[in-house]
Parts: C-alpha cells; structure tokens; sequence
C-alpha cells in the first residue's frame, strides 16, 4: 500500500469520526475524481464515454441503491429496474408537462416519486423476509412495467410505445455532446455516492445494519423496524429512481418500458452481490464487471474464432460465465470484489516484509 | 343453460386447469425445499433444461421412447452434478446464500441450454391434441382442452407419489429431517450427500414432465423461465412446505388469474394476468404470511 496506518492515532472525535479518516485515502479519491471530470471529458472517445462510463456510472448509482436495500438493510429485492422506470418515466413526464422546471429539480422529483413507490411495495417488508420478500418485490416489478407500459399517458400516447427523452438543459446550457452528458451524470453520481457514504456511515446506516443482522434483538433494543425498513426502501429506490433516469436521458434517449425488465433487475442484483454486498465501492466494480465482461467476451471469441460464431451463442455463454462467476463469490467469497480488493491491499501493506 | 354461466364455467375450468400446470412446477420447488430448505431458484431453469433437451434429443433422431430416458438421465446427472459443485461447497451456510447460488445456477442451466441446442422455438407434440374434448362438449356444452386434462391427471398421480413418499417412507423422514437442520441431521447419520442427490434428480424429473406439458401448450422457448417465475406466487400461497397445499395455491392462482382477465382485464386494456397472480401472494402475504398450509415459523432471538 502508498501508505501505513500504523501508528497514527485520532487525538480528537472529529478527526475519528471523519467519513473518511485518512488525509491518502481524500486526496486519492479527490485526485480520481478530478481525473474523471477535468481528464477524461477531453481525451476519451465518445465511445468510451457513451458506451461504456455513462452507463457504468448510471448502473453504479443503481447498484448502489440495490445494495442499500439488500447489502445494509438485508431486505432481498428483485424489483430495482421497476423502480428505474418509475424514475425514469416520472422525469420523461415533468419534463413534459412541466416545461419550465429544470432538470435537476426533475431528477430530484423522480427520484421521490420512486422513493414513494418504493416504500408502497416496502409494505410487505413489515411482514416478511427473505425469499417471501422476493416474491413481494417481483409484484412491483410487473406492476410498475405493466402500468407504464398500458397506460399511454406515461408515454405521451406515442403510437410506438417509444419515448424519447428530452435534451438536457440546465440554466439555459444543452448538455448534448456525450462529454457534457458524461459531466453532469458523474457530477451527480459523486454527490449521490458521497451521500451514501455518509448515511452508511452514520446512524441511519447502523440502523440498517441491526435490522439486517438480527431484526428481533434491533426491535428489542429499541429500533423502530416500521422506519428503518420503509426508509431502506425509500432511499433505495430513490437511488434506483434516479438512477434509472439518468440511464435513460443519457444512454438509452429512446426508452421503451420492457427495457426495464426482470433481466435488468437479475443484471442489477448480480452487480451487487458480485461487488460486494454492503460496500459503497462494490457497486461500482460489480456493475463495472457486469458491464465490461460481455464487451470483452465479444471481442474475445471475434479474435479467437473470427465472425463465424453465432451472436446468440455469445450471449449465452455470457450467461453461464454470469452463473458460474456468482456460484464461485458465493462459495469462495460472499463478501464479493469488494473484499477482495480490501484483502490485496491488506497484504500489499506488509508485503516486502510477508509474504 | 345460461350461456354467461358457461362461460364462466368455461374460463373457471380452464384457469383451474392452468394452475394444475403451475402446481407441477411449483412442485419442483416444495421438493427441494422441503428436503434441504434451499429455495431452488433454479426450478424454472430447469424445466426450460430439461424440455429442450428432450426436444433437441428428439431432433438428434431418437425416438419418443428412447429420448425420454436418456433425458431423465441427463436430469438425474444434472442434479448430482448441483449436489457436488454448489451445494456441497455451501453446507450450513445461510438461506439467502443458497438462494443467490441457485439463482447463478438458473443462469448456468439456461445458458448451457441454449449453447447446445440453439434458441429458436421449438414445437414438441407429444400426440396429445391441445383441442377440447368433443364428447365433454356435447355433454356438457364446455369445451375443455384434452391436454389440460393430460396435464391435470399427471400432476394428481405425482402430487400423490410425493405425498406418499414424504409422509411413509423411511426417506421422506430422512429428507424431513435434513430440511429442518442440515447440521443436525447429519449428526445423527442420515447421508446428506445422497438424500440431497436424489432429491435434485426427482426434481429433475419433475422439471421434466412440467415442461413437457408447458411445452406441448406453449412451444419450448425461452419464455418457459418466466412462466416458472409464475410458481412463486403458488408458493407463497400455498405454503413452502406443503406438496397438497401447491396443488390448491396452483388452482386458486390459475382461477384467479383467467378470471381477473376475463372479467376485469377489459377494463385496464387487459394484459393483468402478468402480475396478477404476484398481487394476490403479496395480499396473502399481509394477511398469513406462511400460507394456506405452510408451518407457522417461530423466530428467537
């Protein structure tokens, strides 16, 4: 590792009690940063930027959602990409109607109309666990895609059943090239994260952790389960919510309601267990891995069998390769990429002197 | 009589027949949990496994007869196969753990599925005609499908075997026994190895005949996953470990599902019965969360 932490002590609460308490570890992920928003606009190519950053960063949001609900609250969900509809057609829809708002307050209202809806089939949650819980959030997966998907109103009675997503404009300025889009979606993506990591952090997130461990003893000691389990919920899905926008308004621009279906959220929930479940950092090298892995088997079997193989083919292969990855986290390493990075630096910190 | 009745009588039957058809996958379900509480994922893939195997060996030129062991063989490899790579590795670890590695597992069983045999739909005749039955229809002026009563009849003779088996046989108090603690009933000297074996290949067979059945109605295609995700609501319903209370919960979500097509669909422009078996299991679900015959879970702390 660049640095030890052995030896140094917190000689106050507030240095303690950072969100993140080392002065490498801040400017290591302000330098990242900058990298991402002074850099990367300027030298990556729009394919980098369309095709691969912009939905890593919106997926990484989702993720992120997903595992705030299932990594700290421990509540199985199977509906996430039911919630990025929601986000994404309550955003196509007040920038619809609502012509005048602009477009982070849009983002900020989708985000809150999933979060509501989130927390409507949160409900069951009250009631039951695990597996049953599963099969609550499958509802809110086929409702919410049913809805949208029947009721032309959401779609602006497009004959197509096609929407198409509406520039966006903030204080006047049309972020339309792929460099600006990928601007304001990593600006908000930060903000999000940073504000994850503080919830995961403080009480809220320590809530969410008892009510993941035990249920029983949280109540017992106090916990209000009714708040900490529809709270999960809603910022879940608000993250899930905007999330999803984003993902429309800057990847996909035409959005269709099927393409957020159970695969998405399957997709989603591999991100994250993959990632590692109850990790900030996981979401965002679990979605990277889901993303990435297809692009590089494609160009993988293009290389070693030329153009004879079958599309179709790859992309089943590419769903046995999914498998066998979360059968062999699950046996060797629950924790995911996640502790996996964590273990590498572990060992880098001794490494001259340990093997 | 009243031609509305018939109707009524009509779309009930058929729905009740249809939910026969989910109970025979939700059965796959119940099997394996009931005998090691792993919530088998994996159930709907398999189904999609097995029938297209079935159908691929068919292609290949064998016979009805001689394809139909060959796939159950297949299934009974597969299921030891599931027992030595992925459940073994994971004994004593937590439920939800066990579910997410099915869940990768479904992914493997459709992928692999797809690698060999290809993904366009197939047509499996299976010499029964999916036509109602003309001497039930001048009897009574319902018109029933000869397929779904095919159906119906096999999943009561396999309803019934299982129940036997469960509740008579040596084994099926050895499979009780794991399911409530793997640790436990190890201890005491029942194989877990072999129980866990045996159960994954019955439910491969299972898997077998509902996709038979699925596919006969529907063609064998990829769609016959999301079909399976339909048993969950039956689970629910019905309670996880009851093998009678999958046949009830299959009826009750088949009826309840053609009839909320036929009778308040029109209103919402149809289409409802995607998500209206999943709406009724998260009502059952407020209201008795284990079921109509689940065990009533006990939680300490």
């Amino acid at each position: 590792m660049y640095y030890t932490q052995a030896g140094r002590h917190f000689t106050s609460y507030s240095s303690d009690s950072r969100l993140i308490p080392f002065a490498e570890d801040r400017i290591l992920l302000a330098a990242i940063f900058a990298f991402g928003l002074f850099v990367l606009p300027f030298t990556a190519s729009d394919y980098w930027l369309s095709g691969i950053l912009i939905p890593w960063l919106c997926l990484s949001l989702v993720a992120l959602g997903q595992n705030i609900l299932m990594g700290y609250a421990g509540q199985l969900s199977l509906g996430s990409a039911g919630f990025m509809a929601a986000g994404a057609f309550a955003c196509y829809n007040f920038e619809l109607r609502l012509e005048w708002m602009p477009f982070p307050v849009s983002l900020l209202l989708s985000g809150l109309v999933a979060a509501a809806i989130g927390v409507l089939f949160g409900l069951p949650s009250l009631r039951v666990r695990g597996l049953y819980l599963a099969v609550a959030t499958l509802a809110s997966q086929f409702f919410i895609v049913w809805v949208i998907d029947k009721f032309g109103w959401f779609k602006n009675y497009d004959s197509s059943g096609i929407i198409t997503a509406q520039d966006i404009v903030i204080l006047g300025y049309e972020f339309t090239t792929p460099a600006e889009m990928y601007v304001v979606v990593l600006i908000i993506v930060a903000l999000l994260t940073w504000l994850a990591m503080n919830m995961a952090k403080g009480s809220i997130g320590r809530n969410w952790m008892a009510v993941r461990d035990m249920d029983v003893a949280a109540e017992a000691m106090g916990l209000s389960l009714l708040r900490t389990k529809l709270q999960a919920f809603a910022i879940s899905s608000f993250y899930c919510g905007v999330g999803g926008a984003l993902f429309a308004f800057t990847f996909l621009q035409s959005v269709e309601p099927v393409a957020f279906d159970i695969l998405l959220s399957f997709r989603i929930l591999f991100m994250v267990i993959i990632g590692g479940l109850g990790t900030i950092i996981g979401a965002y090298l679990g979605s990277g891995f889901i993303l990435l892995l297809p692009i590089f088997l494609n160009i993988f079997f293009h290389a070693v069998v030329g153009d004879a193989i079958d599309a179709t083919i790859i992309s089943a292969f590419e769903q046995v390769i999914f498998g066998v990855m979360m059968i062999l986290f699950m046996i060797y390493q629950p924790l995911g990429m996640a502790r996996i990075l964590e273990n590498t630096l572990e060992r880098l910190r001794a490494w001259p002197f340990r093997r | 009589m009243d031609p509305e009745i018939l109707f009524f009588l009509e779309v009930l039957i058929g729905g009740l027949l249809a939910g026969i058809m989910y109970s025979l996958v939700a059965l796959g379900f119940v099997l394996i949990y009931k005998a090691s509480s792993v919530f088998n994922f994996a159930q709907g893939a398999m189904v999609f496994f097995a029938v297209l195997s079935f159908v691929g060996f068919m292609e290949l030129g064998l016979h009805f007869w001689l394809a139909l062991p060959v796939t159950i063989a297949l299934m009974i490899l597969v299921g030891m196969a599931t027992e030595r790579l992925v459940l073994r590795p994971l004994v004593n670890q937590s439920d939800d753990t066990l579910l997410m590695a099915t869940i990768g597992l479904a992914f493997v069983l459709e992928g692999l599925a797809q690698m060999a045999w290809g993904v366009e739909v197939r047509r499996l005749d299976l010499g029964i005609p999916d036509v109602p039955m003309m001497w039930f229809a001048d009897l009574t002026d319902i018109f029933v499908s000869t397929l779904d009563v095919v159906a119906g009849v096999v999943a009561g003779v396999m309803v019934a075997a299982l129940a036997l088996l469960f509740s008579k046989t040596k084994i099926g108090l050895g499979l009780r026994a794991v399911a409530d603690s793997h640790a436990a009933a190890q201890s005491i000297g029942i194989p877990l190895k072999h129980i866990w074996m045996m159960v994954w290949a019955t439910a491969g067979i299972v898997a077998l005949a509902a996709g038979m059945l699925w596919g006969a109605r529907s063609g064998v295609q990829f769609a016959l996953v999301f079909l399976a995700l339909k048993a969950l609501p039956v689970l629910i319903i019905g309670g996880f470990t009851s093998v009678p209370g999958v046949i009830v919960a299959g009826l009750i979500v088949g009826a309840s599902e053609k009839l909320a097509e036929v009778y308040i669909g029109p209103f919402f422009g149809g289409g409802i019965e995607g998500w209206a078996p999943y709406m009724l299991a998260v009502l059952f679900l407020m209201f008795r969360p284990e079921g109509l015959f689940g065990e009533k879970l006990i939680r300490r702390v």
